[in-house]
């Protein structure tokens, strides 16, 4: 024990540069990466400056937005929720159903949709915390499915549509309303990601994920209730697909049973890129509106360009592999 | 097995492996210092000594796991050099460790044979199970083991793991094998069962080097041993012209130069009150109590329940039933979280894995338990907080150059501190150091030293376990012993003397010397 200690305590002079190239990589890399692209598609494509396509990409990048909340608290606990797409179609369809079919009050409609998005994802923490599964990887594989398949059984298996004919138009407001230029889903990202900034760095809640996620043993003996705040982190990703579900249907004016599928993947993507590690502790929300930021421009920024639909996934798949890449650059960098 | 059977036509005298002048440091340690050590063919041959004193350095050499600094290895009159597992292995020797190296989820037969199946076809590696199977019989047959070799290991009990490992041992044609704590995990028949294996071994001439911490096992089994102290070689003994007190005053004969800065402080009120604390298997019945302005020392060896015992009185591990009383009043410590709500603290053993947050900031690892005491309407007031931890970094003479820099890039001395304040920081009035300087630097331990001084003397309840007699003896107040997951001693500062500790912790009864004193 002793030597290990020494051995540590010899080492931290040599690995000083590596940890400093490795965290400037880290700390700005996401930028870097968003400000070059955003040059070349400025140089390369009259359309992209413009206001129209602007809203565009804000718009787009509100789905991944919230749902890259979620994943960054559950990749700070060293965790993973790999449900938010099936949890945002289950409380989308829920919505229209309710709206649309059976006439109730757009605004409880509403707050149920939010209100099943955090219980689904409350079922994840429980299943995690209660059933003691391995790893949230399990918990969330298995309720990815579910709650997929509950979409698909409420529903028939088909697209509900038309808030505005049944009257409901107040919810498309949120998902496609806009106060002047600016579209008003954008505005509540913003909002949003202040009162999550807040929270990580202003809040015990926010100072006990992290410590969970750097160590859960000595977080659990510093006297953090680790079962809880777990419990909290997967009920709020839950919460964070559910305003994701209201402004998807808000744009899309329906719900429909395959709404987010394979969207967390991207909203992985986002955390990793904004400086995330899949290793838990770490991760801002700074970053990661700047990793959903690069994925909207990028898809956008493809699309601009004509870059044909199947090389586009070609793209994403390799900006995923190098955001992890970075990851793993930056992990080096750290501990040697 | 044809060649052991070869081998034990050589005389049983002969001088089988040799170890002259072995040295080995660490950085900042000299773990071993010109040990030398003699191992007879078909002797079994105990290694004793205290915790630290070199034993596992001496073995991992042996093993291959370490490459030592200095010194000459003869096996058989010839000069050898290990500096790889492959090497030791090669030469017939073979180690089995107190956690086995087996893979629970394959049989018996993989498990030996891991790496080395026999195939039907040496080019196409087709495994011949059949004759795996057979061999493996053949194997536990000799040992006495009547299991079925396609068993999983998992299914298998402590002792017929160990038995495996014995066989694995013995598919490789070992010569010498060490067993380091063989009988820790065993129950009494399982001793005798391991015992009789062992006399077994001796007799194909197969040499034994027995590590253990029970000396009625040195004497019950062993032909003769090695004593260390320290990393140095103290003495070869023979059992049966040693007696237990000899072999202890050798283990223990450290004059006690170092010194402590140790200020008694005025015992005051009891702080903690432990009655017939259970928890199956591992703590009997221990019932104790510690005082404000007092530094409660815990001994024992190893194993002896130590850390179990601070872990359950602060909530960590379960426990099946007991009493905890803090400050007179009875609570039900059921986690950690409550454990620090009623004022504990545990500084625990392992520092990195449990102590601290290694990744983050020296700041969020000190307000970690005491983030309710820097908030301002619900939220954390970072200047109030950064005010705080400027304070106890200051107090505390924790040398980092930021508050903002990771823990991990601090020294052992001054994250120990860092775990100090956490616990300081949440005003916890009865502290438990785990090993409090293990992995610290000397200046550095006369920091801690002091700041526990410090403690006492405002009125904290310092409860201290340590594997390192002299800290044990140079700071605490009282002093309890422990011996397999029971309190077996008391003793003053005044009457404790290193003998009468380790005696204890031994389980060795030396009552006549006890009243002595």
């Amino acid at each position: 024990m002793t030597n290990t200690t020494m051995i540590d305590k010899c080492e931290p002079k040599e690995k000083s540069s590596k940890a400093t190239i490795g965290a400037l990589i880290g700390r700005y890399g996401a930028i870097l990466g968003l400000l070059f692209l955003v040059i070349f598609l400025s140089i390369t494509s009259d359309v992209f400056l413009t206001g129209s396509n602007l809203s565009n990409i804000a718009r787009q990048a509100t789905v991944n937005a919230f749902l890259a909340i979620g994943l960054l608290l559950a990749i700070i606990t060293a965790g993973i929720d790999l449900s938010v797409g099936s949890t945002l179609a289950l409380a989308m369809c829920s919505m229209a159903i309710m709206a649309i079919k059976w006439g109730v009050n757009p605004y409880l409609s509403m707050v149920v949709c939010l209100a099943i998005g955090a219980f689904m994802g409350w079922i994840n923490g429980i299943l995690l915390t209660k059933l003691h599964l391995p790893h949230p990887y399990i918990a969330t594989l298995g309720t990815m499915y579910i709650y997929r398949g509950l979409s698909l059984v409420i529903t028939d298996a088909s697209p509900i549509s038309g808030f505005d004919r049944a009257g409901a138009s107040e919810i498309l407001f949120l998902g496609a309303g806009s106060v002047g230029p600016i579209p008003v889903s954008f505005i509540v990202v913003v909002v949003v990601y202040l009162i999550f900034h807040v929270i990580l760095t202003h809040t015990s809640f926010g100072r006990h994920i992290y410590a969970i996620g750097g160590n859960v043993s000595a977080a659990r003996l510093s006297g953090i209730n680790v079962k809880k705040i777990l419990v909290i982190v997967y009920t709020l990703s839950g919460l964070m697909a559910g305003l994701a579900a209201l402004m998807l249907a808000g744009r899309t004016n329906s719900g429909f049973p395959n709404a987010g599928s394979g969207y967390e993947t991207d909203a992985i993507a986002a955390v990793i890129i904004g400086g995330a590690s899949f290793s838990g502790g770490s991760g801002t929300i700074g970053g990661t509106a700047i990793g959903v930021l690069l994925i909207a421009v990028l898809r956008n920024g493809l699309v601009l360009l004509n870059v044909p639909t199947e090389w586009q996934t070609v793209a994403i798949g390799l900006v995923i592999i190098g955001a992890v890449a970075v990851d793993v650059l930056r992990q080096r960098g750290q501990s040697q | 097995m044809d060649e052991i059977a070869v081998t034990t036509v050589t005389k049983a005298t002969d001088c089988f492996l040799k170890l002259q002048g072995i040295c080995k440091s660490f950085p900042g340690v000299r773990a071993l210092n010109n040990v030398h050590m003699e191992i007879r063919k078909g002797e079994v041959h105990a290694l004793v000594g205290e915790n630290g004193a070199g034993k596992s350095t001496l073995m991992k050499i042996l093993s291959g796991a370490y490459t030592k600094d200095d010194g000459e290895i003869f096996w058989q009159g010839q000069k050898v050099e290990i500096t790889k597992p492959r090497d030791s292995e090669e030469l017939g020797i073979a180690i089995i460790y107190q956690e086995f190296n087996l893979v629970p989820q394959l049989s018996i037969a993989e498990n030996i044979w891991l790496g080395r199946e026999p195939y039907i076809n040496k080019s196409v590696h087709l495994i011949d199970w059949k004759e795996m199977y057979r061999k493996t019989s053949e194997l536990l047959r000799e040992l006495n083991l009547d299991i079925d070799p396609k068993r999983s290991v998992a299914g298998l009990g402590v002792a017929s793991q160990q038995m495996v490992e014995i066989a694995k041992a013995l598919s490789l044609n070992a010569k010498l094998l060490i067993m380091d704590e063989p009988t820790s995990a065993l129950s009494s028949n399982e001793i005798d069962q391991l015992f009789s294996v062992i006399q077994n071994l001796k007799e194909k001439g197969v040499s034994v080097i027995f590590i253990s911490h029970h000396l009625d096992e040195v004497y019950e089994i062993c032909d003769r041993g090695t004593v260390l102290r320290d990393g140095n070689y103290i003495a070869t003994i023979d059992p049966k012209e040693t007696s237990k007190d000899e072999l202890i005053q050798l283990m223990v004969g450290r004059t006690l130069d170092q010194q402590y800065p140790k200020v008694v402080a005025k015992r005051g009120v009891e702080a903690l009150r432990v009655e017939g604390l259970n928890r199956d298997g591992v703590l009997y019945d221990i019932n104790f109590s510690a005082y404000t302005g007092e530094v409660l020392g815990i001994a024992g060896l190893v194993g002896s329940g130590r850390t179990e015992l601070v872990k359950a009185i602060f909530g960590a591990d379960p426990i099946d039933s007991g009493k905890i009383s803090i400050f007179g009043k009875e609570v039900m410590i059921d986690s950690p979280q409550i454990a620090i709500k009623i004022g504990m603290g545990l500084l625990p053993e392992d520092r990195k894995h449990d102590g601290l947050v290694l990744g983050l900031s020296v700041k969020q690892n000190i307000t970690m338990s005491s983030l309710d005491k820097v908030k301002k309407h619900g939220l954390l007031h970072l200047k109030v907080e950064k005010m705080r931890v400027m304070d106890f970094i200051d107090k505390l003479r924790i040398l980092t150059p930021s508050i903002e820099k990771q823990v991990q890039n601090l020294s052992g001395g001054n994250q120990q501190k860092v775990v100090l304040a956490k616990w300081l920081s949440s005003e916890s009035q009865v502290l438990i150091f785990d090993e409090p300087t293990r992995g610290i630097d000397v200046g550095a331990k006369v920091e801690v030293y002091n700041l526990m001084n410090e403690l006492v003397e405002n009125g904290a309840a310092v409860i201290m376990v340590s594997s390192e007699m002299p800290e044990i003896l140079g700071m605490s107040d009282r002093i309890l012993v422990m011996h397999k997951g029971c309190l077996v001693d008391e003793f003053s500062r005044e009457e404790a003397t290193q003998e009468l500790i380790l005696a204890s912790a031994m389980g060795v009864n030396i009552n006549d010397k006890h009243n002595n004193d």
